[in-house]
């Protein structure tokens, strides 16, 4: 259903990610965790093209597109059918909670301006953020402007939902109200892949955790495994690091 | 020293205010050709399309390079000797004309800069939903570029405004040709340009204020 094969990015002489295989089910979730600088969002970003991979054969449902090779047509196509949570939420400035939720409705599907507003209205309602319809993003705390990034992603109806650091740029406080929109949106069966420093998070909601380090993937299991018994020395070492005492929130 | 004909100076302002809705017109039409030709060579300029972006740059650099009244007489004398259809340009269009090549070349540049100042996240943004490019310019970029860029160009509109005076040296009766004709029959030059002077400011205070109007209503979206 989602597939990454091969999926090789490299920044100058610097290959950020080194081959990359990955596939998700409809309905799986997998969260992506490994040390800072490691390709993890490089990786999210290739899936939707925000980066472009130098090669690699990327399969998002009824379309595949050969990296290398993708015509403008084909990267419409995979962003048509993925959404992308930014870490910065990077909401539409100019537009209130209502119009960011509504925009790709109105301007990719085509929907009329009522039509797209009333299902925008619907989705405010499932994130808990009716009453802040009319507000532009200014004036939302950074948790209800993530939850309207989120939103965004959810109107999309995409195949998979990509998150990359969703609450890293959160002040501790707003760090639960978003994930506990992640955790209504995993237990709704929504695709996504997960890019988190929220190792709870992951315990609790990845059906298979991936380990990245230097641009591969080191390891993949589901959580209980991977939390408990890694297999690879530098699994442990990275877990050591970021479990040891309290597990420090997204930093 | 002569007292200030203060009589013949009330009397002048219906007369000059005749004139108004020519000199206003001439700005209006510039500004609205200059808006829509400096959004185009912004946009060329900030996707850097070959030729057609080196074109844009000779344009902007010619045109802020020379004086407004050469290019005007450039237009409305010069010209026509090459190219007969411009014989019969009037004084108006020649004007028009100028001011729209002269101040769309200052403008782009502050549109160009205003549109690569909006932050990167915004263009990914729109992309991650699956706009085009054109989608992207249109919906996002250029709405919150113009908040950026919208108190340069109302200064742009003001010196347009003050800049249409110059059609009289095209032999056209504006506001400021209607001045000279009157202070050289009365004789009495200082009123006569007082008048005019106080008329030009009155009109760019009126639009500063709209200006303020317009800029707070922009800014809505950005209020804490």
């Amino acid at each position: 259903m989602i597939a990454l094969k091969g999926i090789t990015k490299r920044f100058g002489e610097h290959t950020v990610l080194d081959g990359i295989d990955l596939s998700l089910a409809r309905g799986e979730i997998i969260v992506v965790i490994g040390p800072s600088g490691t390709g993890k969002s490089t990786l999210l970003r290739c899936v939707n093209f925000l980066e472009r991979p130098d090669a690699g054969q990327l399969t998002v449902g009824d379309l595949s597109v050969d990296a290398a090779r993708a015509t403008s047509d084909d990267i419409l196509g995979l962003r048509r059918r993925t959404a992308f949570v930014f870490q910065n939420y990077a909401l539409f400035a100019h537009k209130t909670a209502l119009e960011n939720i509504a925009e790709r409705m109105i301007v990719v599907e085509g929907l009329s301006k009522r039509e797209a507003h009333a299902r925008a209205r619907e989705i405010l309602e499932r994130i808990g953020l009716a009453d802040k319809a009319d507000a532009y993003p200014a004036a939302l705390s950074g948790g209800q402007q993530q939850r309207i990034g989120i939103g965004r992603a959810m109107a999309a109806k995409a195949e998979v939902i990509l998150f990359d650091e969703p609450t890293s740029a959160l002040d501790p406080e707003w760090v639960e109200e978003v994930l506990a929109l992640m955790k209504q949106l995993a237990a709704e069966q929504q695709t996504m892949i997960v890019v988190t420093h929220e190792m709870q998070f992951a315990r609790e909601v990845a059906d298979q955790v991936v380990f990245m380090e230097g641009g591969r993937i080191v390891e993949q299991a589901p959580p209980s495994e991977l939390f408990t018994n890694p297999r690879d020395e530098r699994t442990r070492s990275f877990l050591r690091k970021v479990l040891a005492g309290n597990a420090p929130s997204d930093a | 020293m002569q007292a200030l004909n203060l009589d013949y100076m009330v009397g002048l302002v219906p007369v000059l205010l005749g004139y108004l809705p020519l000199t206003l017109g001439m700005a209006a039409a510039g500004m609205v050709c200059a808006l829509i030709l400096s959004c185009g060579l912004a946009v060329i300029r900030v996707s850097r399309l070959p030729v057609l972006n080196q074109a844009a740059q000779l344009f902007i650099s010619f045109f802020r390079g020379t004086p407004l009244l050469v290019q005007l007489f450039l237009f409305y004398y010069g010209l026509p000797q090459f190219l007969s259809f411009l014989v019969s340009i009037n004084g108006v269009t020649a004007t028009i004309m100028g001011l729209t090549l002269h101040f769309s070349a200052y403008m782009a540049e502050s549109i160009r800069a205003a549109i690569t100042g909006i932050d990167r996240s915004q263009t990914e943004a729109a992309q991650s939903i699956g706009m085009t490019n054109a989608q992207t310019m249109r919906r996002i970029i250029l709405p919150q570029a113009t908040r950026v860029a919208t108190p340069t160009l109302m200064n742009y509109f003001i010196d347009m405004i003050k800049s249409t005076s110059l059609a009289f040296t095209l032999g056209v009766t504006e506001l400021m040709g209607a001045t000279q004709k009157e202070a050289a029959s009365s004789f009495l030059y200082f009123e006569a340009f007082l008048v005019v002077a106080l008329i030009y400011w009155i009109i760019v205070e009126a639009l500063s204020w709209c200006q303020k109007r317009l800029e707070k209503r922009l800014n809505r979206a950005y209020q804490r």
